[in-house]
């Protein structure tokens, strides 16, 4: 029902706010916020360096448009398809665990950028250009689309034993592992999806920019907005990542173009904030899936402060 | 060869320097798991205050690094008491942390930005080159070495020769335990978290120097740096986290001499082999359970 709502309001964007431009990034952000959604909710791993898959997706997508001239839906493929082979080559950083995996993919985002930037193959210094694939509209079309399956695959991944096994090793690897869970691979395949939709992501991203240099795929901000959106929407559900990338992106539309350093300083105390008050993120406020809503939680609280009885029983 | 030699020369002193913008973030590290990704940004207001004490001012740039520790102090005490202890309820702290500090570092930029602007800010050079073996090395590179040196000292004496430091390095290897043999967790904590911030502000105006300038977002990139240095040089181990910025230096500054355009990616390229080769870093015998 949410899905279908929010494919709805994603399909009539143009008729609200006709700026493509900004709808199909919108998606594209979407796409990302839910990869990490897949990782960090899902895992608890952290990839500071998420940026690198997206970037994969781009360049994999736009040299394979340059070299090969492959159609549009061929290099969303490929873009994918390279982002789960640098996931595949990034793997054994999910033996770190913390801050030491967060910091290992920032690393490995900001080693590959410097790669693509220097080398001649990939046009590190001049610029990638792409032919026209798609119109605008046909683009925003097709992001949609890639959003509702996105959102279909989320659904099925919470949802099924593979979410189940997920949240098991989030919640303690060792015991998960006892019960019968391959953590490694579990692991592998939640992080190797997550790499697929930053690349579908990317190559998105390659057709509707078309002309670009290695600085903008591999830019930090992004991995950090597509996690601040997807923790400001709440992670470990569905529509709270899209939730929190219509609610943030809008507002970076409204004043981040103009005056950056507002917008940082807003999404830095917005950060500060959610981590201290409200970590499960706007969909907490109203009550997930079985998760009492956090307002909830504090009423009971509340009472049994006062010898009322809770739902567990009867409180000291 | 000269080439050579200059480049190991010059990778020794700035990596003395590194050294010094590493301990700080190596004790909030070490004793809280806190992952201050803020760092960069405290040593890049310490850099403009001594920016502006020498333009409105006209004083020494380097008076900055004696007025930057008692404000830093202060600001370190009152972001622990608004931050840490509600930080330390989350099941994850150390993820947690890491996007806090993010977003403190969010707001140190653009309030840096919104002050300074977004164009490189540079101080005069402090005098004329030194001259070692005959080749002559900027005055400012050798005057941040030489005053790495003793604060890497004054470090080492906090953590080594009081009972405080006694009391952070027994919280450094096992909390439970400390705190159950009496230490007070609170106040070790506190004063950790306050002392690594003034290092972190104190290294600030060399940096200055040393970056050729800075910006708002030169922190970023200087806070990945100082975790580089840390981890090569094993957690809670003030002698490692000198010797891990020399040997930083040096990788640095050799690709500076022979591949200029891989310099940026020495760091990352360091860090990655490092935590997954050697995790526990090249001077501990702590192995970090991953």
């Amino acid at each position: 029902m949410p899905l279908a709502l929010v494919v709805a309001v994603l399909a009539s964007g143009p008729a609200l706010y006709n700026n493509l431009a900004f709808l199909t990034t919108l998606a594209i952000y979407i796409l990302l916020a839910q990869g990490v959604n897949v990782v960090y909710g899902f895992t608890g791993y952290l990839p500071f360096g998420y940026v690198g898959f997206f970037g994969a997706g781009i360049y994999g997508s736009s040299l394979a448009i340059t070299y090969w001239h492959v159609g549009g839906y061929a290099a969303i493929g490929l873009g994918a398809a390279t982002s789960i082979i640098a996931g595949l080559i990034l793997s054994p950083l999910l033996r770190l665990s913390g801050a030491y995996f967060a910091l290992a993919t920032l690393a490995a985002s900001q080693a590959l950028y410097f790669i693509v930037a220097n080398e001649s193959w990939t046009f590190g210094e001049s610029g990638m250009s792409l032919p026209l694939l798609f119109s605008p509209t046909a683009l925003y079309a097709i992001s949609v689309v890639a959003v509702a399956l996105t959102l279909i695959v989320i659904l099925l991944v919470r949802d099924s034993h593979f979410g189940l096994s997920l949240r098991a090793i989030r919640s303690d690897p060792v015991s998960a592992a006892m019960a019968g869970v391959n953590v490694v691979r579990t692991r592998t395949l939640a992080w190797l999806l997550s790499a697929a939709l930053a690349g579908v992501a990317g190559a998105l991203w390659a057709m509707m920019t078309s002309a670009f240099y290695a600085e903008t795929p591999f830019d930090l901000t992004i991995s950090v907005y597509a996690i601040v959106f997807a923790l400001f929407g709440g992670v470990r559900t569905v529509i709270g990542p899209v939730l929190g990338t219509i609610v943030l992106y809008s507002l970076y539309q409204y004043i981040g173009i103009s005056n950056p350093q507002y917008f940082e300083l807003i999404y830095g105390l917005l950060i500060v904030l959610l981590v201290l008050f409200l970590p499960g993120g706007l969909t907490s406020l109203v009550g997930g899936r079985g998760d009492r809503p956090a307002w909830w939680n504090w009423v009971l609280r509340r009472r049994s402060a006062h010898g009322d009885l809770t739902p567990e029983g009867r409180s000291s | 060869m000269r080439l050579f030699e200059y480049a190991l020369i010059s990778g020794v002193l700035y990596g003395l320097f590194y050294g010094f913008i590493g301990v700080g973030l190596n004790l909030l590290f070490g004793v809280m798991r806190l992952v201050n990704l803020a760092h960069g940004d405290l040593v890049v207001w310490g850099g403009y205050l001594a920016y502006s004490l020498t333009t409105s001012a006209h004083v020494n740039p380097l008076w900055a690094i004696p007025i930057s520790i008692p404000l830093a102090l202060v600001a370190g005490f009152l972001l622990y008491v608004l931050t840490v202890p509600r930080l330390r309820r989350s099941p994850d702290t150390e993820t947690s942390s890491l996007i806090l500090f993010f977003g403190v570092s969010q707001v140190l930029e653009a309030l840096a930005t919104m002050k300074y602007g977004t164009n490189q800010v540079t101080l005069p050079e402090l005098g004329n080159p030194v001259t070692i073996f005959g080749q002559q090395y900027a005055a400012s590179l050798v005057a941040s070495a030489a005053l790495a040196v003793p604060a890497l000292a004054l470090f080492y004496l906090y953590l080594y020769r009081t009972r405080l430091g006694l009391a952070t390095r027994a919280v450094m290897a096992n909390e439970e335990e400390a705190t159950a043999s009496g230490v007070r967790i609170r106040l070790v904590a506190t004063s950790a978290f306050m002392i690594g911030l003034a290092f972190a502000a104190a290294a600030g105006p060399l940096a200055t120097f040393m970056l050729g300038g800075i910006n708002p977002t030169t922190g970023g990139g200087l806070t990945i740096t100082a975790f580089t240095i840390i981890i090569i040089g094993s957690l809670g181990n003030p002698a490692g986290t000198a010797a891990g910025g020399v040997l930083y230096g040096l990788a640095s500054s050799l690709t500076q001499a022979y591949a200029t355009a891989w310099t940026g990616m020495v760091p990352y390229a360091l860090l990655l082999v490092v935590v997954l080769v050697r995790p526990s870093g090249l001077f501990g015998r702590r192995v970090r359970v991953a």
